[in-house]
């Protein structure tokens, strides 16, 4: 018999909530956020095939509603720490496309430069500080932005977003310890799509309800359908007050599908494919589009126009990312060293090592 | 001038920075109530608070990134690691994370973190406490390593590592903690990192040497005046960036160049420095450029072994009798 695919909390295979008393632009926008994650992903690997992206390449298919949910409860003040499935991330926070897909195509004008690829997505401007790419690498940096937030008396609270195999990694024990022993304003959010590459929670977890892995921490946990945009939405924002006001450190676990395989490479042999078909059939996307449409709160023309639009937009960030310029090879070394000291590389080591390249001496 | 510890000009100025900039904060294990485990930063904590001068639990991982963290929103953290052995455990957070932190993401963030910790072997302290492991940093670019063998140096690069954006591993040594010299007392200097220093100009023969090493470089120099042999002893204060201009231009002078270094002799300090050497200095060489290093065994705990197994003063004048035996100049 094939695994079931993972149930969320409830154990509800269709998510069904009564929306009215939601702003029915604002569930409109989440839904035309969630489209676009979707199709960026999914474009993405299209051009990961055509070698227009390079290296490792993880997609958030499958997790639109986590990202988007947890987007909207967030503000201006706080800050997200992630780990390298994290294009969706960024996009929801308001960047757009096109500087993203840039990234991954390695060119100049990629949020990092180009610098950083898929993995080390950043943007200064709206506190997203990172894709890390080393698993739980993340943790203790976004526990430290929280102390550094609450020395500095500053509004916001820090979110760590973690795979669910991160909970077995020392980081994520100590930082939750700091966190909680120090008070710190910070969210754990754990997405649990119930494989660390091809191992199931279960089998890298003693205890497999991650949510409850803060109780050696005396840190308060919770669990919700990672696949219902508002539930996520809501739970982050109540985490997030008591985060902020009462310093109270939290850990949320998100429970989605993870679409394909770990990485654009992964060609998926280890799970059961009646179980992938399961998790499949459970679209966050298209079930939003069912909730909406059954609420009368978007139409047929609505839906198909909104697809049109995300698809013009994806693209257009192709189209962006394509006619970018590389990075210069005599830029090789900026970024090397925010304070300049001497007997360091700069652009006459650089400009040596581009007329090599062009096969100079 | 006043004549202190190299403990001391530490404690004054981690004390003067916390006074001078409130961004900056102290972090590490036993530090504060305990005073330190060297008595480093002892005082500050009475002095500056429990939020400045912060004790944490043994979880060098969690508070080495929660300090880098911290520092990429504009905080200045400076951590102690007991010893460098124990920085092995956060090593990821340093090298995977801290190093890259600027350059990956386009010099968008900054990571203004130093991170302090006493390297090598004192007294019979064994295999797991005797290690240097400096080496593995000055490896790593986007790093910074500072290594001062002396209490003005030690005060003038603390500070400029405690004002630099980058992240700073700043290595100490539990022999030089007693050590004194002249230290001004009113003067706001810092030394540059990734300068080297010429300890003591000499002619026959060069010696190249950081930390506590350069301390016995200078007792052997001044030993072999009386025999007559001159010993140019360059501090490289700095191991990246590293100053391979001064250690080049010093043996183009003398022709001949000896490495003293704390660490394992494969891998270590001293191969970069001998391969500078002939890369920049080939055809000036009388005598191939030699290397005292430590022996290459887990260090063993008994008195007797422990001690053969260090680098010490002999071995240096050995190896400065072989070089100087081993070329023309000596023969003449």
């Amino acid at each position: 018999m094939a695994k079931q695919a993972k149930q969320p909390v409830d154990g509800a295979e269709e998510v069904r909530r009564d929306l009215s008393g939601e702003d029915p632009e604002q569930l409109k926008h989440y839904y035309y956020q969630m489209l676009l994650l979707r199709r960026f992903e999914e474009r993405a690997g299209e051009m990961y095939t055509k070698a227009k992206i390079g290296g490792y390449c993880h997609l958030n298919l499958g997790e639109e509603a986590t990202i988007v949910g947890l987007m909207a409860a967030l503000t201006a003040d706080d800050y997200i720490f992630t780990n390298y499935r994290e294009h969706g991330y960024i996009i929801a926070r308001g960047i757009e496309p096109g500087p993203v897909m840039a990234e991954l195509f390695g060119k100049e004008t990629g949020v990092s430069r180009g610098r950083g690829g898929s993995m080390h997505l950043f943007d200064a401007g709206t506190h997203f500080m990172g894709g890390y790419a080393i698993v739980g690498g993340q943790l203790p940096l976004a526990t430290g932005a929280a102390y550094a937030l609450k020395q500095q008396n500053r509004p916001g609270v820090v979110v760590c977003q973690m795979g669910d195999a991160t909970t077995n990694i020392g980081a994520w024990h100590e930082s939750l310890n700091l966190a909680a022993l120090w008070k710190l304003p910070v969210i754990y959010l754990i997405v649990n799509n119930g494989y660390g590459m091809g191992t199931t929670v279960e089998e890298g977890a003693a205890e497999p309800d991650l949510y409850k892995r803060g109780a050696a921490f005396r840190m308060h946990g919770e669990r919700v359908d990672g696949r219902d945009v508002l539930a996520i939405r809501d739970a982050a924002r109540r985490l997030r007050e008591r985060a902020e006001n009462e310093k109270q450190p939290a850990i949320l676990e998100a429970v989605s599908f993870r679409f394909r395989g770990h990485s654009v490479i992964d060609a998926d042999r280890y799970r059961d494919p009646e179980e992938v078909k399961q998790g499949r059939a459970q679209d966050p996307v298209s079930m939003f589009a069912r909730q909406l449409s059954d609420a009368k709160i978007a139409d047929d023309a609505w839906l198909k126009e909104t697809a049109t639009r995300v698809e013009r937009e994806v693209q257009e960030a192709i189209d962006f990312a394509d006619k970018s310029p590389d990075p210069k090879i005599e830029d090789l070394f900026d970024y090397m060293y925010a304070t300049p000291v001497p007997n360091t590389p700069g652009r006459e080591e650089a400009l040596a090592i581009a007329r090599q390249a062009q096969g100079g001496r | 001038m006043p004549v202190i510890t190299y403990r001391q000009a530490l404690n004054d100025t981690l004390g003067e920075e916390l006074a001078r900039d409130e961004r900056v904060v102290l972090m590490g294990e036993e530090i504060g109530k305990f005073q330190g485990s060297y008595r480093i930063t002892e005082g500050l904590q009475s002095e500056f608070g429990k939020q400045r001068v912060v004790d944490t639990p043994i979880a060098e991982e969690g508070f080495v990134g929660l300090a880098v963290g911290a520092a990429m929103l504009g905080m200045r953290p400076v951590v102690e690691i007991m010893t460098i052995n124990f920085i092995l455990v956060a090593i990821d957070q340093i090298v995977n994370h801290a190093s890259k932190i600027h350059y990956m993401f386009g010099g968008q963030a900054r990571v203004p973190l130093v991170v302090r910790t006493p390297s090598g072997g004192v007294g019979q302290l064994a295999a797991t406490h005797s290690q240097s492991f400096e080496n593995w940093f000055a490896y790593c670019p986007g790093l910074k390593v500072v290594a001062p063998s002396t209490p003005y140096d030690a005060k003038g690069l603390l500070r400029a590592a405690i004002r630099d954006d980058d992240p700073v591993i700043f290595i100490e040594s539990l022999a030089l903690y007693d050590t004194k010299g002249e230290v001004p007392q009113d003067e706001d200097y810092t030394l540059p990192i990734g300068k080297a220093e010429v300890k003591r100009e000499g002619t026959d023969i060069t010696v190249v040497a950081y930390s506590r090493m350069t301390v016995v470089a200078m007792q052997v120099a001044q030993n072999l005046e009386k025999e007559g042999i001159s010993v140019e002893v360059v501090d490289l204060r700095s191991l990246r960036p590293l100053d391979r201009e001064t250690i080049v231009n010093s043996v183009k002078k003398t022709s001949r160049a000896v490495v003293i270094e704390e660490d394992w002799y494969s891998y270590g300090i001293g191969a970069e420095i001998a391969a500078t050497i002939q890369e920049g200095a080939f055809d000036y060489l009388d005598a191939p450029v030699l290397r005292v290093a430590g022996v290459e065994v887990p260090l063993p705990y008994a008195a007797k072994l422990s001690q053969a197994s260090k680098p010490g003063a002999q071995d240096l004048i050995n190896a400065i009798y072989r070089s100087l035996e081993g070329g023309k100049r000596w023969q003449k």
